[in-house]
């Protein structure tokens, strides 16, 4: 069997302003490679008919009925042809600017692009916005089809013009194109045979310039990378493997390979690499969607990178500098939080600095402290947490990331360069700790399903008098009242006892103070506990350093009337004794799933 | 990395995304050769599990065999089986078979009514139980909020419009020109409350792919799908008042890929069996902008 499976795959993405005839071109391609099944034809044709409209190879895409009242393309299609080389999938991209994100959507997923421009029109926005897209979207291989020859009466001289003019302009992206085409879609020259209305021109046509192009590889001699997407625990069955689930980006790995997982720095050794229903494997390499028991169950979750020992490692900190698109209709603005997804990473991302803003119509850059929609920007970006990612040079997808703000994707980027942050040496320390610390025979879910809780950090912070340490004593009574396991634990229990050394020296250092509560924290928190802490006006700067400590979950109360600090509070009780403040608290952790029914008494 | 196993890795990768992000999830298997080879892959996904419940939509009209196919493999492979009906509408014979009403009028009614008020728990759902091997009204009526659907982009001109999470509303509207963008692997997975994610794990596969995975795999099929002798065979399943099986004498799988790839089907649709694609111009697609699959 299998010439067929065999047989190379291509996606391709078709770009270009609006009414410059892409529709045109995939229909003319579909019909002159036979890929019309025979009802889809005779159905556009029966349609035209009986609307009187005269058939256009247009209509064979355009097969919502909205979208052919509207005469434009509004998403990203997906047509299927073949050559004698390749099965190729064409993605139609919009024509129209607000679609912008469609048009993204079709190329993400493309190898290659065929960029089309009105030999009568010539190059317009979009002409060049696309272009610019396409290289930051990691698109090298383009064709320019200058289409609709007819209309120019087939010039050479029109060909030259727009010629010299777009590749002048890809060229500032770092764009060779390697084909320039001229065609015409309505009367079918150069698109599967030459016509014979050019006979200047010598190239090749739309069909051959697609096998031409080259398919990227799956990057198995790259440095492994596997971003973990999930954690399986099925029990059915008698199942009790823990398997770390996940899509190989590049690289390789076998069994008894030495792993790391990053920001975390927690080390194993893969035992397995699990594949159903043939069993076990003796690898796994980039493109792979797998999964892995280790010889040490350390505790790892989704959003963490998994490397190789011996390979280099992700750059892990919580600041970065990346170039982004900007799809939200909302402006993109220094200060404002928003969400990064990087692979299966989600943290919360704040725009440090935007440095400068580019017009990718022209390629000027200009200064302006917000981008505005289908703008491109380069930028600083501060994570809440640290992240584990490369640049993208290094490798492209632990590289770029997207932007989410509310529900919705807004916008997406690619890391030109890591920074250091202001915790860079703390980290290493954790890194450290976390690579040396020695796990039980029990591990977080085991020990969370015997309590019925997860462990979580409750901070009460607030001025002084606010009643913080009532409200936190309250909330701990409440807790154990319930059968769950939480402890209060005080400030002064604390500094004259772990800091006493710093207390007595007079060595305040605040940092090493958080540092050391944090340490203490995480102990406690990973033996299974619910704990409650009250701290003075803790800033943001604070929380984060015992962000970077600790291992689990953290929630902020602020408790007072005012805010005096710029910490980012789950809730706020302006009054410290309202018997609604504790409802709340507990609600507030069953929504999170820190407190939930035992399943069973036993494991 | 061959055509085949690509394809599988990206609908492994999708079904793990829906899995891990989305609460309340459900994979809708219609029996059909797509939603079987779905469901192959979410066993490969979580390795010999799946961790969601199937949901079937009974019209009451479906082919006899493919309701035994169903409990057989419900049984064998330890599915969480569920499935929901219009029992009103067929109490009262609104159906196209008693001649009331239309094709597409009749799947409105016993498909997009049925799965809509299925998913919503608003309808009893009807839960295997692997004890006595019988169904029972379940007790959870909790709303499924994300669904997994075997569509494929090369069905017919509005499923090429898809994204693989595909946002609808709280009327299970589709709104096709105002979809979110998808890239790098990246998918909606955030959603207000009240509204709930199709997954479409399929999307890029084609009707051959599903053919030779199903022979590479060694996938159990449905009987229908194959000739008996008679020199008929179904290529699409659906009611057996308005699927009509085809002239074929394919009885193997290797037949009927050999019959895809370069027999009398390569260029024949594949829904032209099925009545209610022919009705108007835009019956599918007005069917899936109310939630038909």
């Amino acid at each position: 069997m299998a010439t067929a499976t065999k047989r190379e795959d291509m996606n391709i993405v078709i770009v270009g302003h609006v009414d410059h005839g892409k529709s045109t071109v995939i229909g003319r391609l579909l019909a002159d490679t036979d890929s019309l099944p025979e009802g889809k034809l005779d159905a556009i044709r029966e349609l035209c008919r009986r609307t009187s409209k005269p058939f256009e190879y247009a209509f064979l895409l355009d097969a919502l009925k909205d979208e052919r009242a509207q005469g434009i393309t509004i998403d990203a299609a997906r047509c299927f042809f073949k050559t004698a080389a390749r099965n190729y999938t064409i993605l139609d991209a919009p024509g129209h600017i607000e679609f912008l994100r469609n048009m993204v959507t079709g190329a993400a997923r493309a190898q290659a692009a065929l960029l089309v421009i009105d030999a009568k029109e010539g190059v317009r926005e979009n002409s060049r916005r696309h272009g610019y897209m396409l290289s930051i979207l990691g698109i090298r291989q383009i064709a320019v089809v200058i289409n609709k020859m007819d209309l120019v009466g087939f010039s050479k001289e029109t060909f030259e013009t727009i010629r010299k003019e777009y590749t002048a302009f890809l060229e500032r992206l770092g764009i060779v194109p390697k084909f320039v085409l001229p065609v015409s879609a309505f009367c079918g020259d150069n698109i599967r045979d030459p016509g014979v209305n050019m006979p200047w021109y010598e190239g090749t046509t739309v069909l051959e310039t697609l096998d031409l192009f080259e398919n990227e590889r799956d990057d198995v001699h790259h440095f492994f990378r596997m971003p973990v997407q999930d954690v399986y625990k099925f029990t059915s069955g008698g199942d009790d493997r823990r398997i770390i689930a996940g899509t190989v980006c590049t690289g390789r790995i076998e069994v008894g390979d030495d792993v790391v997982f990053f920001p975390s720095g927690k080390t194993s050794r893969i035992r397995s690499v699990e594949s159903f229903p043939t069993g076990p494997a003796a690898f796994a390499e980039a493109g792979a969607a797998t999964g892995v028991t280790l010889e040490e169950q350390i505790y790892v979750t989704r959003g963490e990178v998994m490397a190789r020992k011996d390979e280099p490692m992700p750059h892990v900190s919580t600041r970065l500098e990346a170039s982004i698109f900007w799809l939200g209709k909302k402006d993109f603005r220094e200060g404002q939080e928003y969400t990064l997804k990087l692979e299966s990473k989600k943290v919360r991302v704040t725009p440090e600095k935007i440095r400068s803003i580019l017009d990718s119509g022209s390629l000027a850059k200009r200064k302006r402290d917000r981008v505005r929609q289908n703008e491109a920007a380069d930028c600083i970006l501060k994570t809440e947490k640290p992240i584990a990612f490369d640049t993208a040079n290094q490798n492209a997808s632990t590289g770029r990331f997207v932007l989410v703000d509310g529900y919705e994707i807004v916008g997406g980027g690619i890391i030109t360069a890591s920074l250091p942050d202001d915790r860079s040496e703390l980290k290493t320390r954790v890194s450290i700790r976390n690579s040396k610390w020695e796990s039980g025979w029990v591990n977080p879910s085991m020990r969370a399903e015997k309590y019925g809780q997860k462990p979580i950090l409750f901070i009460l912070t607030g001025g002084a008098d606010a009643g913080k340490k009532d409200l936190a004593k309250a909330f701990e009574s409440q807790l154990v009242r319930c059968g769950h396991i939480a402890y209060f634990l005080g400030i002064g229990t604390f500094l004259y006892g772990v800091d006493s050394d710093m207390k007595l020296s007079g060595n305040n250092i605040r940092e090493e103070h958080i540092r050391r509560f944090g340490e203490v924290a995480n102990l406690m928190l990973d033996a299974g506990m619910i704990l409650i802490v009250t701290a003075r006006n803790m800033t943001q700067a604070d929380l984060e350093i015992m962000k970077t400590v600790i291992t689990g979950d953290v929630a902020v109360m602020w408790v007072g009337k005012e805010r005096m600090t710029d910490i980012f509070a789950d809730l706020c009780f302006p009054d410290a004794y309202n018997p609604e403040n504790l409802v709340k608290m507990n609600e507030h952790l069953a929504h999170y799933g820190v407190i939930f029914e035992r399943r069973g008494e036993s494991l | 990395m061959d055509h085949l196993t690509a394809l599988e890795n990206r609908s492994i990768h999708i079904l793990r995304e829906a899995y891990s992000q989305l609460g309340n999830l459900c994979m809708l298997w219609s029996i059909g050769k797509d939603s079987t080879v779905m469901l192959y892959l979410a066993r490969k996904a979580f390795f010999g599990h799946v961790p969601f419940p199937l949901v079937h939509i009974d019209t009451g009209y479906k082919i006899e065999e493919m309701i035994a196919y169903r409990d057989t493999l419900a049984r064998e492979w330890k599915l969480d089986m569920i499935f929901g009906m219009n029992e009103q509408a067929l109490q009262n014979k609104e159906t196209f078979p008693d001649g009331k009403i239309s094709h597409v009028a009749c799947c409105k009614l016993l498909k997009t009514e049925a799965l809509a008020h299925t998913l919503s728990g608003a309808w009893p759902r009807y839960r295997m139980n692997h004890e006595t091997g019988t169904y029972q009204v379940d007790r959870n009526t909790e709303p499924f909020t994300g669904v997994i659907v075997g569509v494929r982009a090369d069905e017919e001109g509005s499923r090429s419009k898809e994204r693989y999470f595909s946002p609808r509303d709280r009327n299970n509207d589709w709104d096709v020109g105002n979809q979110p963008p998808e890239f790098w692997n990246q998918y909606k997975t955030d959603f207000a409350p009240g509204t709930h994610v199709r997954v479409h794990p399929l999307l890029d596969w084609t009707e051959l792919d599903i053919w030779e995975y199903i022979e590479r795999e060694s996938i159990p099929m449905v009987s229908l799908y194959f000739d008996d002798g008679c020199g008929k065979r179904y290529r699409s399943l659906g009611c057996a008042p308005c699927t009509a099986p085809i002239e074929s004498r394919a009885k193997t799988v290797r037949e009927v890929v050999d019959e895809l790839r370069t027999g009398k089907l390569a260029s024949i649709a594949e829904r032209s069996g099925r009545a209610q694609d022919k009705e108007d111009g835009g019956g599918l697609e007005e069917l899936r902008k109310q939630g038909y699959m």
